[in-house]
């Protein structure tokens, strides 16, 4: 089956509690053992990897002066929000970060831990914890170099509040990753008319497309909430070879890159003069 | 059967445990709290000049600092510190593509400060009429090179000495037994490849490569289908003494009808010989004294007696026609060299075949060299195509390591098989064509060959394409 579209669990975040979803709980209760089928439900996620852990490595590797051989992300500290089975988890740890998986569902959690307690350099880079991103704020105020919120945003309740909460635990000129939907009418013809009701393989009422988030309106949010926007590329998946590819516009899948702001409110990292990108070694090969 | 059981039972279950269910004798390896076996990211089983080139060209790779390899060869190390006065009869056509690998981590340069042999022309010609082909290229680039397969080995001991903290090398090992993994596991079993060695211990690798010749245990074990076949032939090899000096630059192979002989250039004086026969012929040619084995060999490149007037006409015919058509394209006829003596024991002799696996690749195990491919040696591809596999494997690994990817993830391992069986299946097949069309004597596939191989020569564009 092949989804263009993840469907997870429906986050609300609201300021004075978090609540989830029973209703999409139960749903994906049934598909925790499911993730790490590349040929499954989820293969779309697992060749998703293909295009957003290049473009988090190479974003990161832009913007800093160490280059370790074979462990590029060494050093960095990454909170994955709404991990599900960990398939973005992993892929970074083998990078060499620290990654931190959160995710409200528990058994997403269990599929995780299980899945990375086999490879011992990876049960040691990666810490699951079954929670909201909010639950983990008070304890975790600016520890985390980089966040991911990799097909989330789009079933956030309050995207703000997200958005604030991430800033919270990002330390300054942290990078947030974020890749979403956009709102329009060939994300909802492809997203929900073809995906949902006529090919079926997204099952029905998985996506809301008052849900969906314009990339203006995500940059808004991001820019009022002291965050940078860095980068904007549009994505898009081929179902019939099962990949994703980078494009122009953003009208259906898309992915930013944005950098929280400095202690003293100074100007972002890639505003530096040309001396720090000399002394980068080449990252890619 | 009980596999299928356990898998549908497996994913049957809600929970994403199916503790109390393990799978049958797939995945026999237990929960991971018992004492696991070291787990090495990639293993290569079979360590001759492909299997040690792979583990050094992964070994040396930028984006493979931090993982651990391991080479596994049933022999002793192979090394030596300065090459023996004596030729090695056993001997391969290196092309320039497989030289840049070798150069790419660094064997290259030992394999030249150690003993090679450049040649800057091939002269191909048949028994049965005077058509021939002379490959030369038109810059002074050498063509290829002649290199001894111990002073291979000893250049690849020696790179992959230099990257002994990244690439554990077990000598004298054996593995006796492979359990696969489930591919998409649900269960607690253990994801990886489990190995067996023959004195008992036990290692497991995120991704096997099958380097293990023709007789591959790692394809039989996978149950990957083999296209072969045995060719009635063995090749005759040996070292050879010329009867005089010469520049010794050229590579010539004459097809006779029971098969081709060629000279390969070692030195000004020497020249390796390998002579594809039947297998009765060949032992006829071991068990002969010396004298009458060199008489064998200068017979076979310089006499006419498998011409016949027609073919021989209807040769020369062509011949005029396409003098008069493309002046360029007929190339002057050159001599071989004839040969004095042979090297005391260094006449061997092994049998022949074909063989092509239906798959290169499958979850968690990849196959390189001649347990994939193995051709005649007609056309002196064997090691090249090997050397290929590995080129273009390295690449895709590279590429995978660098994106955080599982490494026996089918999905590189797939790129890989589809690039190298494009490449390779046409080139097996010609060469086994060639091998059939050359092993007759009947008029008209010789004319056709005659003609052929004219045509062929008169026209660049298809000869650049070889």
């Amino acid at each position: 089956q092949l989804s263009p579209f993840r469907f997870t669990v429906k986050r609300l975040f609201s300021t004075s509690h978090s609540s989830v979803d029973s209703k999409e709980m139960k749903k994906f209760q049934l598909l925790a053992h499911k993730w790490w089928d590349e040929e499954g439900e989820f293969s779309a996620l697992h060749s998703m990897n293909d295009i957003r852990v290049p473009f988090i490595r190479d974003s990161l590797l832009n913007m800093s002066s160490n280059y370790h051989l074979g462990n590029p992300l060494a050093g960095v500290k990454i909170l994955d929000v709404g991990c599900g089975g960990g398939l973005l988890s992993e892929p970074l740890g083998r990078l060499g970060a620290s990654v931190t998986g959160i995710d409200p569902l528990e058994d997403n959690i269990r599929t995780a831990d299980q899945h990375k307690s086999f490879d011992p350099v990876l049960a040691k880079r990666i810490q699951y914890k079954s929670s909201s991103l909010e639950e983990i704020v008070e304890e975790s105020m600016e520890t985390f170099d980089v966040i991911v919120a990799s097909e989330v945003v789009e079933h956030v309740a309050d995207l703000e509040m997200f958005i604030k909460c991430c800033s919270q635990v990002l330390k300054p000129e942290g990078s947030l990753f974020i890749t979403t939907i956009n709102k329009t009418q060939l994300s909802y013809v492809l997203g929900i008319v073809v995906a949902e009701k006529i090919i079926g393989i997204v099952p029905e009422g998985t996506h809301e497309w008052e849900k969906f988030v314009p990339p203006e309106e995500l940059e808004r949010l991001l820019e009022a909430n002291g965050f940078s926007v860095k980068a904007v590329n549009g994505m898009l998946y081929n179902p019939l070879s099962g990949s994703w590819s980078w494009m122009e516009s953003t009208s259906i899948n898309y992915a930013v890159h944005a950098v929280k702001s400095g202690a003293q409110g100074q100007s972002s990292p890639t505003d530096t003069p040309s001396e720090m990108e000399s002394e980068q070694p080449s990252a890619t090969v | 059967t009980s596999l299928v059981m356990a898998a549908v039972c497996c994913r049957g279950l809600l929970s994403p445990f199916c503790g109390r269910l393990r799978a049958g004798p797939r995945a026999r390896l237990r929960s991971v709290a018992t004492a696991s076996p070291p787990l090495y990211d990639v293993v290569v089983s079979g360590g001759g000049m492909v299997g040690s080139a792979m583990a050094a060209a992964l070994g040396h790779d930028i984006h493979f600092h931090g993982k651990k390899i391991a080479l596994l060869e049933a022999g002793p190390r192979k090394e030596y510190g300065r090459v023996p006065d004596s030729y090695s009869n056993r001997v391969s056509s290196i092309s320039p593509g497989s030289a840049t690998l070798l150069s790419s981590f660094g064997a290259w340069d030992h394999v030249c400060s150690l003993r090679l042999k450049p040649f800057r022309r091939m002269q191909v010609w048949d028994a049965c009429s005077e058509a021939m082909i002379v490959f030369e290229k038109d810059d002074l680039d050498d063509m290829g090179y002649i290199v001894e397969n111990d002073v291979i080995m000893s250049a690849l001991t020696k790179q992959l000495d230099a990257v002994a903290d990244r690439v554990e090398v077990f000598y004298r090992s054996r593995a006796v037994g492979y359990t696969w993994p489930l591919p998409s596991h649900s269960c607690d079993t253990s994801p990886w490849v489990q190995i067996e060695l023959a004195d008992g211990r036990r290692l497991q690798t995120k991704l096997l490569i099958g380097a293990d010749g023709h007789n591959s245990v790692v394809r039989k074990e996978a149950k990957i289908k083999n296209v072969e076949h045995r060719y009635d032939q063995s090749a005759v090899v040996a070292t050879l003494h010329l009867s005089e000096a010469t520049d010794n630059n050229v590579a010539w192979q004459r097809f006779l009808p029971t098969g081709p002989i060629a000279l390969l250039p070692l030195s000004d004086t020497a020249s390796s010989l390998v002579w594809s026969t039947s297998h009765e012929h060949a032992s006829e040619l071991l068990s002969m004294d010396e004298e009458s084995f060199v008489d064998s060999i200068n017979s076979a490149f310089w006499s006419n007696v498998n011409h016949s007037d027609f073919i021989d006409t209807a040769g020369f015919f062509f011949f005029s026609a396409i003098a008069l058509l493309r002046p360029s394209g007929t190339a002057v006829r050159q001599l071989p060299p004839s040969v004095a003596e042979v090297d005391p024991e260094s006449r061997a002799m092994f049998p022949l075949g074909m063989g092509h696996a239906t798959e290169y690749v499958q979850h968690r195990v990849a196959l390189i060299g001649d347990a994939a491919h193995r051709v005649h040696p007609l056309a002196g591809q064997g090691v090249n195509l090997g050397f290929g596999d590995i080129a273009c494997l390295a690449h895709h690994l590279s590429a995978a390591a660098f994106n955080g990817s599982d490494l026996g993830s089918l999905k590189h391992l797939l790129k890989f098989e589809t690039e190298r069986q494009r490449h390779n299946v046409s080139l097996i097949a010609a060469t086994d064509v060639l091998k059939r069309l050359y092993s007759t004597r009947l008029a008209p596939l010789v004319l056709l060959r005659t003609w052929g191989l004219q045509a062929t020569n008169a026209l660049p564009p298809v000869k650049v394409r070889i």
